[in-house]
């Protein structure tokens, strides 16, 4: 992701309030295959969903979007089916933590629901922290600091542990194993 | 400046700190239970890390799944017992030791004015020492354990300002269960709770690992008993007031913990089996009150009564003081320090259409067995006496019947 690519343009699925990591990747799949885990994402609230969202897709959601557990796979299966990022009134605190860890960006827009409809295309600018929707409207978002943009960038935190390895690889830190 | 705001603005380094300001700061203690433990330590290993920043802060502790119920957990305990030694994690405690949460307290891994990150979502208990801590995931334990530093969102902070003590027959579970209620997670939400008052003064240091437990369950960030500070500091977002006399016996509903109401309200529902123990309830004060109900008696002959004792220390201890007597007398089952059943991994699942109460901190639809069982939350003293009746029972019901038995 360079700059440019910091800003998403696609469509939306709209979401209501307290989408769970329940919803997201459903407990009850979580030791099925890859393939079939997906194919559950958001079933409960929106049958359509696995089977219709395209790469660059965008999930917006409402309040305390990915409350409940810990679950990684829950962006994680996000990211998977090509949601490119995710813009929601606010998000629970794991679940967003999660999401910019494994290189999924979400974005705080406490008025997005109300303006944006189901399927429209818009424009999330991460770096400026707006979103775009149609030609004159633009709402303000919770920008993210620069640290967290440069995980982003990198795609997540595991990129960024792969560059930490190869550097410890190449110095033989000490406790080598 | 707040608890919170005090805490990261000394780990960060800095003099001061703004409420929404992102903060990179060194955390004190690392934690990682049996689940995670191993995937964190694999993922370093396969990203080609080789040390741990510091490894002499970091504890992994067994408790989810003890003794392992089946041979995936048994290999996956493996895996991370093999990985624990290879990056030198100082402080790993094995099978049998207890709940990580009372663990990582009972063994001071954890202080005043720490701040503390651990791969479960109750890490938020230490706030009843003074500690700033919450729960992360895998991928960013990982990355906290190699560099030693983790961001942090400095949290807007509301003041729960308590007075008065708790009235007989009521603990501390009833009063976090009626601050679900009362605060709940629209204001709760990702913000740090903070506890002073009198009120906050006169709780025992196992009440008030009760209360910052279940503070999560409203969302907070952190659950805070801020140590020694007497008068309020804020800025606060939010302030309630509550008189501690005035709490009674609550029990949270199915399926939800926000779900509360009075025991009083919904006495006499049939209950299958009650659960004692917990990182919310499973502590030597907490056997102490069950025993108290229990002593002498025995449990209706409906209901199958599960105690966890939350570590091996509070086991010894109940055993000294033979509260385990009283209660297997009672017709109890005491199992190994640990969760237990309390997210429904093994060892008291539940039935389609059979009731729990326990003393634990989620009811979430499917957690502790069946989809179509029920979960209660309440008080060790409520769970004990609902153990005795069958039915779900205020303990002071109880209770006033053994003083007039005494007289
Ligand atoms: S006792 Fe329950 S809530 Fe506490 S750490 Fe174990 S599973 Fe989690």
């Amino acid at each position: 992701m360079t700059k440019d690519e910091m800003t998403f343009v696609g469509r939306v699925w709209l979401l209501g309030d307290n989408i769970s990591t329940d919803l997201l990747s459903p407990g009850h799949y979580v030791h099925d295959p890859m393939d079939i885990r997906l194919r559950h994402v958001l079933e409960a609230v929106r049958p359509d969903f696995a089977a219709g969202v395209r790469p660059g897709d965008i999930v917006v959601g409402g309040k305390n979007f990915g409350c409940g557990s810990s679950r990684e796979s829950a962006p994680q299966h996000l990211k998977d089916l090509g949601v490119s990022v995710v813009v929601a009134e606010s998000f629970a605190r794991i679940f967003s933590r999660n999401a910019v860890a494994i290189g999924l960006p979400v974005l705080t827009c406490r008025t997005v629901v109300k303006s944006v409809r189901d399927g429209a295309v818009i424009t999330v600018d991460l770096a400026r922290g707006v979103v775009n929707v149609g030609d004159d409207m633009v709402l303000q978002a919770e920008k993210l600091p620069a640290q967290l943009l440069e995980v982003l960038n990198k795609g997540g935190i595991v990129p960024v542990l792969e560059e930490m390895g190869r550097t410890q690889g190449s110095t033989g830190g000490p406790g080598t194993l | 400046m707040t608890w919170a705001e005090e805490v990261l603005a000394q780990k960060a380094g800095q003099s001061d700190v703004a409420v929404g300001e992102y903060v990179v700061a060194r955390p004190d203690a690392f934690m990682m239970h049996d689940i995670f433990a191993a995937d964190v330590l694999e993922l370093l290993e396969r990203t080609g890390i080789q040390t741990l920043d510091c490894p002499e802060r970091v504890s992994i502790i067994f408790d989810h799944m003890v003794p392992a119920p089946s041979e995936y957990a048994a290999a996956h305990q493996k895996k991370a017992r093999i990985l624990a030694k290879k990056y030198g994690i100082h402080h790993f405690y094995d099978v049998g030791r207890g709940i990580c949460h009372q663990v990582m307290v009972e063994e001071e891994r954890v202080g005043p004015g720490d701040l503390v990150v651990a791969t479960d979502s109750h890490t938020t208990t230490y706030g009843a020492v003074g500690a700033a801590s919450c729960g992360i995931g895998s991928t960013e334990m990982a990355y906290a354990l190699a560099t030693g530093t983790l961001w942090f969102k400095v949290p807007e902070t509301v003041l729960v300002w308590l007075e008065n003590r708790l009235p007989w027959g009521v603990s501390a579970k009833d009063l976090i269960l009626s601050l679900m209620k009362t605060i709940g997670s629209d204001v709760a939400q990702n913000r740090s709770l903070e506890f002073l008052g009198p009120g906050a003064v006169s709780l025992e240091l196992a009440s008030r690992m009760t209360i910052a437990n279940m503070g999560v369950e409203m969302g907070t960030k952190f659950a805070l008993f801020p140590p020694e500070r007497k008068t309020r500091a804020g800025p606060y977002v939010a302030e309630y007031a509550v008189d501690l006399a005035s709490v009674k016996p609550m029990v949270a509903l199915p399926h939800h913990v926000e779900n509360v109401a009075p025991v009083t309200e919904h006495e006499g529902i049939p209950i299958d089996q009650v659960f004692i123990g917990s990182c919310t309830n499973g502590r030597l004060s907490d056997l102490r009150e069950a025993a108290s109900i229990l002593r002498g008696r025995h449990i209706a002959s409906s209901v199958r009564l599960i105690v966890t004792p939350a570590s091996s220390r509070v086991y010894q201890e109940a055993l000294r003081e033979g509260l385990l007597e009283d209660l297997v007398q009672a017709g109890a089952i005491i199992e190994g320090p640990g969760c237990g059943p309390c997210f429904g991994g093994h060892m008291g699942l539940l039935a389609p259409g059979e009731k729990v109460i326990g003393t634990h901190n989620r009811n979430f639809q499917g957690r502790m067995g069946s989809l179509q069982a029920e979960i209660y939350l309440g008080s060790p003293l409520t769970a004990a006496s609902t153990a005795l009746t069958g039915v779900l029972t205020d303990p002071r019901t109880i209770m006033a019947s053994q003083r007039e038995g005494n007289s």
